[in-house]
């Protein structure tokens, strides 16, 4: 590879000095607004507000100047590392480029100012808008209908798993075993475990699938569900997985579809094909809206025919050219979500579905996988693949080897990335990968860019094998240096000491 | 890497040092080094009962949450209480102050099913 300069990375996107608090900035007295003289008597707040409990101190409220106060949240954001500053390839995160599009058809004011409680004759355009995403998010994963109401991707799996327990009561049946495979985001045994279910591990065979002859072994009656994610998060497509729908139905079960890695299926293959019968979508990955941090995000789910009657309430419907919202739905799990979702959130992903069309979706999954194939290509041999075939939108390695020659695990690797410019890949995860570094690239990289990022990976390996100890010092060169996370996590410190 | 040849082990990285009906338990060497800095350690009350093979705590770790499996059946008679303030010493001393429960065994002949040192360790590395 040639030595060309980093190109479009974050290079210096983690450089900088590092910013003191905003009450380090404070001094007694000082003010950003003063506020006019009142016009009207002023009386004690006792008096306003007698028998109320009212704080005896004033709140400690950092003491300081208007600049003061944009300078510094101006400069912490310029501290952030963002997909629209560089590089980020956390894997099963999907962090792809969102379109300004999307940010301007969300600003619109008949949707941004739009009130949830106007009357739905004022709200036609944005039901429409709802209508419409539901059939468009139903044909992309092959459901019958999709609830748009969940605000994320965790409380799209808890809607899902809620509407199988419908199900399997609304049949006379207390089911209680809902299988995850051992390569599963621990979101999904969470929920399982969060509404009362017993959770059951099944194995993962040698090519990384679902191993079939340990499925069948936990397979009876008492199975209320099959929770899987396909691809997997090994970033492998489980080849079995009509073989497996198969066995989960033939014994009553639903499978669910975890969608945080259909990026790599869009416009190529659909869950309920597979033999899904429920789906979650999260459209802050697939579906290029914003994301990270806080949201907020938006999880739909989708369900087959048999399980409509259980959706959350409610569900837009078209009645004689009209929209209408639809409550009257007797066997819904109810409401998840105050007003309808994050409703600026399916503005964003309804753009982005529009702008790039049936066609452009599918190439965005065929540049996903193309990229996560030639990243993983050009680190073959810097690392060990422990399941090594093609792969999908991601894709994970191990630092097994480069553990055992230099004492260098995967998290120091990850902390010199930051030195280079980049984003860490997701560390640790799946669990049944030694030192696994998960790397997904995105379908919005560069040629470029993936070579670089492979430069900086055999570049560290490289600065193990000569010097492993500075390695482990890393980063150097960020506002602040490696943090003592154990120490965090074993004595928090909470509370900022004002001293 | 450390296996005290006077102690017996499990294939889930658990040792016990056992003197008539008693079992001191804790976790191996290689599995505190492999877990990377231990941060909790979630301990069942003295009086529960264990069974062997079974779950009987939680190990938290800035990497992972791995479960603690019992070696052998009996009731636990004493917790290593230090260690809810001290989960560091899991790392630093596995075979002394790091150990977690102390159990009396129902059947002291369980203890034949364990690995020796010779085979835990050829097992490891």
């Amino acid at each position: 590879m040639s030595e060309r300069q980093a190109q479009e990375t974050g290079a210096r996107g983690l450089v900088g000095l590092p910013e003191p608090t905003i009450y380090d900035r404070s001094r007694p007295g000082r003010r950003g607004v003063r506020p006019p003289r009142p016009d009207v008597p002023e009386r004690p707040v006792e008096e306003l507000a007698a028998g109320a409990p009212l704080r005896r101190e004033p709140p400690a409220l950092p003491e300081v100047s208007e600049n003061q106060v944009v300078r510094h949240y101006t400069r912490l954001s310029q501290l952030n590392y963002a997909v629209d500053t560089g590089f980020y390839p956390l894997g099963s995160c999907t962090m792809k480029y969102n379109p300004r599009i999307n940010e301007e058809m969300a600003s619109l004011p008949g949707f941004a100012q739009l009130h949830p409680a106007v009357p739905e004759e004022a709200a036609q355009g944005a039901l429409q808008l709802m209508w419409e995403l539901e059939r468009y998010l139903a044909e992309i994963a092959g459901m019958a209908r999709v609830s748009l109401q969940p605000a994320a991707g965790a409380q799209g799996e808890l809607c899902g798993m809620l509407i199988i327990r419908k199900y399997h009561e609304s049949r006379g049946e207390r089911r209680r075993k809902v299988l995850v495979p051992d390569s599963a985001h621990g979101t999904n045994p969470a929920t399982a475990a969060m509404i009362g279910f017993d959770v059951v591990e099944v194995a993962s065979d040698a090519r990384g699938g679902v191993d079939l002859a340990d499925l069948s072994r936990h397979l009876d009656e008492d199975v209320a569900a099959l929770m899987l994610t396909n691809p997997n998060t090994l970033g492998l497509f489980d080849e079995n997985i009509v073989e497996v729908a198969r066995r989960v139905h033939a014994v009553g079960g639903l499978l669910y579809y975890d969608g945080a890695n259909a990026n790599a299926i869009m416009g190529v293959s659909r869950p309920g094909d597979m033999g899904f019968d429920v789906v979650h979508f999260n459209l802050h990955k697939t579906f290029s809206t914003p994301h990270g941090m806080g949201g907020p995000g938006s999880g739909p789910v989708g369900v087959k025919e048999a399980l409509v009657p259980f959706l959350p309430v409610p569900l837009v419907e078209r009645r004689g050219g009209q929209f209408v919202l639809d409550y009257d739905r007797p066997q819904t799990i109810g409401r998840l979500r105050s007003a309808y979702g994050n409703f600026g959130v399916l503005v964003r992903a309804y753009t982005y579905i529009r702008a790039l069309g049936a066609e452009g979706l599918r190439r965005v999954s065929e540049d996903a996988v193309l990229n996560a194939n030639y990243l993983l290509h050009l680190l073959r041999d810097t690392f060990d693949v422990p399941f090594d075939r093609l792969c999908m939108h991601e894709f994970v390695v191990s630092a097994t080897p480069v553990k055992q020659r230099t004492g260098v695990r995967a998290l120091d690797i990850a902390k010199r990335l930051l030195d280079h410019g980049y984003h860490s890949p997701t560390v640790y995860f799946p669990l049944i990968v030694d030192e696994a570094l998960m790397i997904e690239p995105t379908e919005t990289e560069t040629k470029e860019t993936l070579e670089d990022y492979a430069q900086a990976l055999k570049a560290i390996v490289a600065e193990a094998e000569e010097n492993p100890e500075a390695l482990r010092q890393a980063p150097t060169r960020t506002p602040v240096r490696r943090l003592d996370e154990a120490g965090a996590a074993r004595r928090p410190v909470v509370r900022l000491d004002r001293g | 890497m450390e296996f005290p040849q006077d102690l017996k082990y499990t294939e889930e990285h658990e040792w016990v040092r056992a003197s008539r009906d008693l079992a001191v338990v804790g976790i191996t060497d290689y599995a505190q080094s492999e877990l990377g800095d231990v941060v909790y350690v979630e301990l069942p009350a003295v009086g529960a009962r264990v069974k062997k093979g079974a779950s009987f705590g939680v190990v938290e770790s800035v990497k992972s949450v791995s479960d603690l499996f019992a070696p052998v059946s009996g009731e636990v008679v004493r917790v290593n209480g230090a260690l809810a303030d001290h989960p560091e010493k899991v790392n630093e001393d596995p075979y002394g102050e790091g150990w977690m429960i102390e159990i009396r065994m129902d059947d002291p002949s369980e203890l034949e099913d364990l690995l020796s040192a010779a085979e835990y360790a050829a097992r490891v590395e």
